[in-house]
């Protein structure tokens, strides 16, 4: 990211170099006048590539600025829930598939690596490691959104939405999660089988097997149910952020798909990579926002 | 092209253009201007398009007071419309007048054009994205249309939960997505500005030399940037709330409806200055050249500039003393919001200070400021009222606060945006209009101001809550003088409207600098050439009015040939 076109030119001697690092053109003076002369990859109202380079850069910080503000509404509005309801969230968060969640933060973090080595292929002039660069990086975003896809689909089939949509009409699904999770409204069965030294046949809860842990938690179940009033609450907040968040990758794929195109015509070189380096910050905003939601909806303690 | 061979050190000379390489001609047809990225062009577009939403806004506005002349009968019927009709036009008028007129009209429209010229670059620096923010405000504009057909809008434009997302039987959702829309228009907008100002200032410009209309805009582009977005997530957090039930904002569900107040106001209030920076900074030019005088006060204007965009997101909880919050919250909100009265009083000393022993030259921009100076003034200080929570908790929602805000946001967003259109008129399309009856135009709309709203400061103070279809006889009077006001100031704005397109018909043409202004807009010809600059302009002092003099010969300004610039500033 501190590579700026005109180091990298010195470094890579770029096709279109010569024009590029305009400091034989610049007396401390814009020299509007010579279009004919003009670098085909500087638009015309920029005096040379840096100042392109570092307008658009500005410009995409400025845009991640917004994008910051405009999450942190709704990050906002989850630690305002949160706060109100908090035993919502250690209730509900176990219908999140804490597996699937962590392969897609692997899979988001990897995805970041290749976007920023896609900037580092086109400041050194690779085409094949840009083209596979922006490829791989494409293919972790798809990939996040498959596994989404899956989560999704098997919690709608399960009734589990959002807000009005929250009905959960599976019969087995309680008996699952508690067989998976060995949760109940807030409080780990394993928890209140040690308080309560419950076992069968004299046999403690740890050390059963898990239709045994499965049966525990069965007889207890009664004692803890109703589940939290509020619980479609947290799948509201749930489906909202993910659900832009999503968003934003298919916005990334669409920016990394027009990359890709760019990049097989072999339009960026060193003296020219500002689309590639900004697309790369933008899609590290989404996997960092990522970052934050793993955590704060999936591994609630 | 310069045709001037006199150049002391620091003059500058007009360069003489061809006809043809003006920005209007050098290229013609419908998708010549469709597809333009000339900052100049899509300048002009939105202000065809943010005065077209003002007709459409004003138009409400007159149904509202029409209907307000005289209190509903006894059996509840009104003159000409119903009370769900009339709350679709107070919701519709002020939604449009805000999203689709007041923040885009100066920065959008009128800052579009002059940034990059006052600045002495060639063009905004990301000019597709310009055009992008001019479609997307389009299909902002679509919205409400579609609004308009689906039944209107009944929730207010402020879109209050819970009766917006489960109540409303209107058509929340269009207006929403369309407010969402017009927010990112303006958020491209910002960060174009931002950028522009930071990175494409020709040598010699520093941030202290740029032009005071460049520092508000300056200003306008950091809230644009940093609140918009809040609303945007906001707006949205409400269309699936009304769409899904997803329970953000339903206490049923677990959400909180006052959160929903505080989301909308962390905007909508630094949106208010979203509007007024602009104007005051219009102000500034014009005051200074109309005064024929330096501006006093230069690095205190630029910095309350920022001061106040600061300032304005620490004060949103002044919109909301009746809603509950703690009254600890609303003491520290009541106190922030008197400490914006200070870069904002600031302004208006330097202003009135940069007239004191100047040369003041009533022109049409100057007759505008002067209507502004007045009409802020009272806004403002009515505007500590509200600041107050014993005498707001009185006030609250009635039509003392429609009074204030109409002062603020007409008095002083019209009367600066008129001001500079008046101001940058012959720039922008190379034609002088009649003094005279753009004179006329702006007494007879001052008056016109004053009847309407004045009077709305006195009933509501008196009780007359805002919004309401009927009132009691007593508050008669005032809503008589208040709707006879708005046609008077139709009358005032269609001269204005005659004046401007009498002037396109038959106007004079305009010299380069017909004001005598220092600035760099005026160095090139009227109307500028379509890359603004062939050569980077020289840049000085942009208020040492001593470089130029009369020239009689083109009926403008000229530079001076001797002119050295003085060290005194």
């Amino acid at each position: 990211m501190s590579t700026t076109p005109h180091t990298a030119g010195v470094a890579a001697a770029p096709p279109h170099g010569a024009h590029a690092h305009g400091d034989h053109a610049h007396g401390g003076h814009g020299d509007h006048g010579d279009h004919g002369h003009h670098n085909p990859d500087v638009a015309h109202h920029f005096d040379t590539a840096n100042q392109q380079f570092d307008a658009g850069k500005l410009g995409i910080w400025a845009f991640l600025v917004t994008e910051v503000l405009f999450f942190s509404g709704l990050f906002c509005a989850y630690s305002i829930w949160r706060n109100l309801n908090p035993e919502v969230f250690l209730y509900a968060h176990h219908y999140l598939d804490t597996t699937l969640g962590a392969t897609n933060t692997v899979v988001l973090l990897f995805s970041s690596l290749t976007a920023a080595w896609a900037v580092r292929c086109a400041q050194l002039n690779q085409k094949k490691g840009l083209v596979l660069c922006l490829s791989l990086t494409l293919l972790c975003a798809f990939g996040f959104l498959g596994v989404k896809y899956v989560e999704y689909s098997h919690k709608l089939h399960d009734g589990i939405g959002w807000g009005t949509a929250y009905q959960p009409h599976n019969p087995k699904l309680f008996s699952e999660l508690t067989a998976s999770g060995h949760y109940l409204n807030g409080r780990y069965v394993s928890e209140i089988a040690a308080e309560r030294n419950l076992g069968i046949d004299g046999v403690p809860y740890a050390e059963l097997d898990n239709a045994g842990k499965f049966q525990i938690a069965e007889q207890l179940r009664p004692e803890f149910l109703p589940e939290p009033v509020k619980v479609r609450t947290f799948f509201g907040i749930y489906y909202g952020m993910t659900g832009l968040h999503g968003v934003h990758v298919v916005g990334g794929i669409l920016v990394f798909l027009w990359l890709l195109v760019r990049a097989l015509k072999g339009q960026f070189h060193a003296g020219y990579f500002g689309p590639v380096d900004y697309a790369a910050l933008y899609w590290h905003l989404v996997d960092l926002v990522w970052i934050y939601l793993f955590p704060m909806l999936y591994l609630i303690h | 092209m310069s045709t001037t061979t006199t150049t002391a050190p620091g003059a500058l000379t007009p360069a003489v253009q061809p006809e043809s390489d003006n920005y209007l001609k050098n290229s013609t047809g419908l998708l010549s201007w469709a597809m333009t990225l000339d900052h100049k062009r899509i300048g002009v577009m939105y202000l065809v398009a943010v005065l077209a939403a003002f007709f459409l806004g004003g138009m409400f506005a007159l149904a509202l007071r029409t209907e307000l002349f005289f209190p509903a009968d006894s059996t509840g019927q009104g003159l000409f419309l119903t009370p769900d009709l009339y709350n679709q036009m107070f919701s519709l008028h002020g939604a449009i007048m805000v999203f689709l007129f007041i923040i885009p009209s100066i920065p959008a429209a009128l800052g579009n054009f002059i940034l990059p010229v006052m600045l002495g670059a060639k063009d905004v620096a990301f000019p597709r994205l310009n055009l992008w923010s001019f479609y997307l405000w389009c299909v902002g504009a679509v919205f409400f249309l579609v609004v308009l057909m689906q039944g209107g809008l009944d929730t207010g434009w402020t879109f209050y939960t819970p009766y917006s997302s489960t109540k409303s039987l209107t058509a929340v959702v269009p207006a929403l997505m369309g407010a969402f829309i017009l927010g990112f228009s303006s958020i491209f907008t910002g960060i174009n500005f931002l950028v522009t100002l930071h990175k494409m200032r020709p040598p010699g410009m520093t941030f202290f030399r740029l032009p005071l209309f460049l520092w508000g805009l300056y200003a306008t582009a950091v809230i644009q940037v940093l609140a918009t977005p809040v609303l945007g997530i906001t707006l949205l957090m409400l269309v699936v709330e009304r769409s899904f039930g997803i329970g953000i904002f339903d206490p049923a569900l677990g959400g909180d409806p006052v959160l929903f107040q505080h989301f909308f106001w962390f905007y909508s209030h630094p949106a208010v200055y979203i509007m007024i920076l602009p104007g005051m900074a219009i102000i500034s030019e014009v005051i200074s050249t109309f005064s024929r005088k330096h501006i006093f006060g230069y690095r205190f204007i630029a910095c309350s500039s920022i001061a106040i965009a600061l300032f304005g997101f620490f004060v949103w909880g002044h919109h909301m003393f009746t809603s509950g919050q703690s009254p600890l919250a609303s003491t520290i909100f009541s106190a922030l919001t008197f400490s914006v009265a200070v870069p904002s009083a600031i302004k208006v000393f330097n202003w009135l200070t940069t007239m004191y022993k100047g040369n003041i030259v009533l022109g049409a921009p100057m007759i505008y400021a002067l209507g502004f100076l007045f009409l802020f003034a009272i806004g403002g200080l009515t505007g500590l009222f509200l600041g107050t929570m014993g005498t707001d908790i009185h006030l609250h929602d009635t039509y003392f606060v429609v009074a204030h805000f109409h002062y603020v946001m007409v008095g002083g967003t019209l009367w600066a945006f008129l001001a500079g259109l008046y101001y940058w008129w012959p720039k922008m399309f190379g034609k002088m209009y009649s003094e005279r009856s753009a004179i006329v135009g702006s007494i007879v709309a001052f008056i016109g101001f004053n009847l309407t709203f004045f009077p709305q400061f006195f009933m509501g103070s008196q009780g007359m809550p805002r919004r309401y279809f009927t009132y009691v006889p007593e508050f008669q009077i005032y809503h008589q003088l208040s709707t006879i006001g708005a046609y008077t100031l139709l009358v005032g704005l269609l001269i204005v409207a005659y004046n401007l397109v009498q002037s396109l018909l038959k106007g004079e043409r305009a010299p380069s600098n017909p004001w005598g202004s220092a600035t760099l807009e005026w160095q090139c010809t009227s109307p500028p050439p379509y890359y603004n600059f062939k050569d980077s302009p020289e840049v000085g002092d942009p208020y040492d009015l001593d470089r130029v003099q009369w020239d009689p010969k083109t009926k403008g300004y000229v530079n001076r040939p001797d002119y050295v610039p003085s060290a005194s500033h």
